[in-house]
């Protein structure tokens, strides 16, 4: 069943188009990653999808429901979140507050979403009481994931988690992810890192000048050499 | 020396209160409010009006508490005067504020802007009560007691840094402990996350609005009680606020308590070698002097 829906979207910033008629759909428990060069426009789809940028042409749909054009703010409580790239932490909270932060909207008792994120992130579990801005990049990378999974949403769109990370931690990483995925969340996940990625992806995306140039598994992918030269540096 | 001390602490206790609100502000909204000192102004003002003309129309008796200078009357005007200022402030973010930051103003205009609205209240103030320094209980001074090392201090300075205290404990609570003061912190570490995730920045605005137009209210009231009113007190403030908060680190409530203190103390201070009308610029010397070591104020923040 089909989770989220991109249709011929078109988006940029002021009058310059970065992102020129994409479509891409995701299904329930997949993993489908976005990949391609340097400005390629992967976070600008994904800013679009989740509403921070207003799309000139197509629509986006979460669950049958169209939320083009609504707010982020508006889109979090309809069941997808978001990780951006870079300051996706609160750094002069705690880890325990970050999560907290995630779960804002959440009137309930949510303290059983809380230990199931400590469940999945144990390293983050000890140093609860610890300030953000004190962690390394790694486990940043880990609570600003928590955060995003406080509202147990269907859709998780993660712009490029293993960007400046040490290649034992994009190992980890990327390992999360698939155990975010089991836990039945769908992802979209935008990375430099193209072959790992891939091969943790159901289908891969690849997006070249706006443009999406490629679609197929990510096993296909991987085996395309073209694509592979063309996209993934040979 | 002692004396000027502890007076520079009661001074500074009052700077602190005025100088939370801005950092708080500041911090989430990168908002350098220039109308800050006018709604201690405005708070003093309030609870003039209500002390000396509602309350007594009302029939509410002139008592004074012990050996203080006041009674039931400003014990009934000081949390009127914050609710009204706290509420006046989020109105001039509604109608001038917000419009010009949905219209994504840079900070020279809104700088400005917050300008023209510290003149406007003076104004008002000024047409209101006239020019004169006035008193909410003209007459002599209560008898200071005495402490050691010479120190004489009025019952009511101990009275007014027993409030700031309380004050800042339950900011310090509400802050750390309760669900929109934690997002107030958030939102002041990075708004476009806070929205990310759901956080309704506007209600946070609106209470940082609220919390800092009641300190600063709490500010101008004790102030008044301290020394007496001016239309021009807040105004005077607001150069010692503004370098209490950068010295604290702009956007550290913490640190702006300090600052505050720092201010209050090497203002009264200075007035044992120095005249009083040098005062201001003794804060800005401490400040530099400070911020030649610590670019980002003693405890750290945002760059200035």
């Amino acid at each position: 069943m089909m989770v989220l829906e991109v249709r011929n979207l078109t988006s940029g910033y002021g009058e310059t188009d970065i992102l020129q008629d994409v479509s891409m759909k995701l299904d329930e428990n997949e993993i489908v990653s976005i990949i391609g060069p340097n400005g390629a426009g992967k976070s600008t789809l994904l800013k679009t999808i989740f509403g921070i940028l207003k799309p000139r042409q197509g629509f986006v749909r979460l669950q049958d429901e169209e939320i083009t054009g609504l707010s982020p703010d508006r889109i979090v409580r309809k069941g997808m979140s978001y990780v951006p790239q870079v300051d996706n932490v609160f750094p002069s909270l705690t880890i325990q507050e970050n999560l907290e932060m995630g779960a804002f909207v959440r009137t309930d008792d949510y303290r059983d979403r809380l230990q199931e994120m400590y469940d999945l992130f144990p390293l983050l579990k000890d140093r609860r009481n610890q300030k953000v801005g004190n962690l390394s990049g790694g486990q940043r990378q880990m609570v600003a994931m928590g955060r995003a999974l406080m509202l147990d949403p269907k859709v998780l769109l993660l712009d490029e988690p293993s960007a400046s990370l040490a290649p034992m931690l994009v190992e980890m990483i990327f390992e999360k992810i698939v155990d975010i995925n089991k836990t039945g969340v769908a992802i979209v996940v935008v990375e430099q890192n193209a072959r790992e990625t891939l091969k943790i992806s159901n289908r891969g995306c690849v997006l070249s000048m706006g443009r999406k140039v490629f679609e197929d598994t990510g096993k296909a992918i991987l085996e395309n050499e073209e694509v592979g030269k063309l996209y993934l540096g040979g | 020396m002692p004396e000027l001390i502890v007076y520079g602490i009661v001074l500074g206790s009052i700077i602190a209160l005025g100088a939370i609100g801005l950092t708080l502000v500041y911090g989430i909204l990168r908002f350098a409010n220039f109308a800050h000192g006018d709604l201690l102004t405005t708070g003093a003002y309030i609870a003039l009006f209500l002390v000396t003309g509602l309350f007594p129309w009302l029939g509410i008796p002139d008592t004074t508490f012990g050996s203080l200078s006041f009674g039931w009357r400003m014990a009934l005007a000081f949390p009127i005067a914050m609710v009204c200022v706290a509420m006046a402030s989020i109105l001039f973010d509604r109608i001038l504020y917000r419009p010009l930051r949905k219209k994504r103003s840079g900070p020279v205009i809104m700088a400005m802007s917050a300008l023209g609205a510290s003149f406007i209240i003076r104004m008002i103030v000024l047409i209101l009560w006239g020019a004169d320094s006035l008193f909410y209980r003209p007459g002599v001074l209560r008898p200071a007691i005495e402490l050691p090392l010479e120190i004489k201090i009025r019952p009511d300075q101990i009275l007014i840094l027993l409030t700031v205290l309380s004050l800042v404990v339950i900011l310090y609570l509400f802050l750390q402990r309760t669900k929109m003061g934690k997002a107030m912190r958030a939102t002041a570490d990075n708004i476009e996350l806070a929205r990310v995730s759901g956080i309704d920045t506007e209600r946070v605005i609106i209470w940082t609005w609220g919390i800092g137009g009641a300190l600063a209210a709490a500010g101008g009231v004790l102030y008044g009680i301290d020394v007496q009113l001016h239309p021009y007190m807040g105004w005077n403030f607001l150069l010692p606020l503004f370098a209490a908060t950068i010295l604290g680190g702009i956007g550290n409530m913490y640190g702006a308590l300090i600052g505050g203190l720092i201010m209050g103390v090497a203002q009264q201070v200075s007035t044992a070698y120095l005249l009083p009308t040098y005062k201001p610029a003794i804060a800005f010397i401490v400040m530099i002097l400070i911020l030649l070591f610590r670019p980002r104020g003693i405890f750290g923040g945002r760059r200035a």
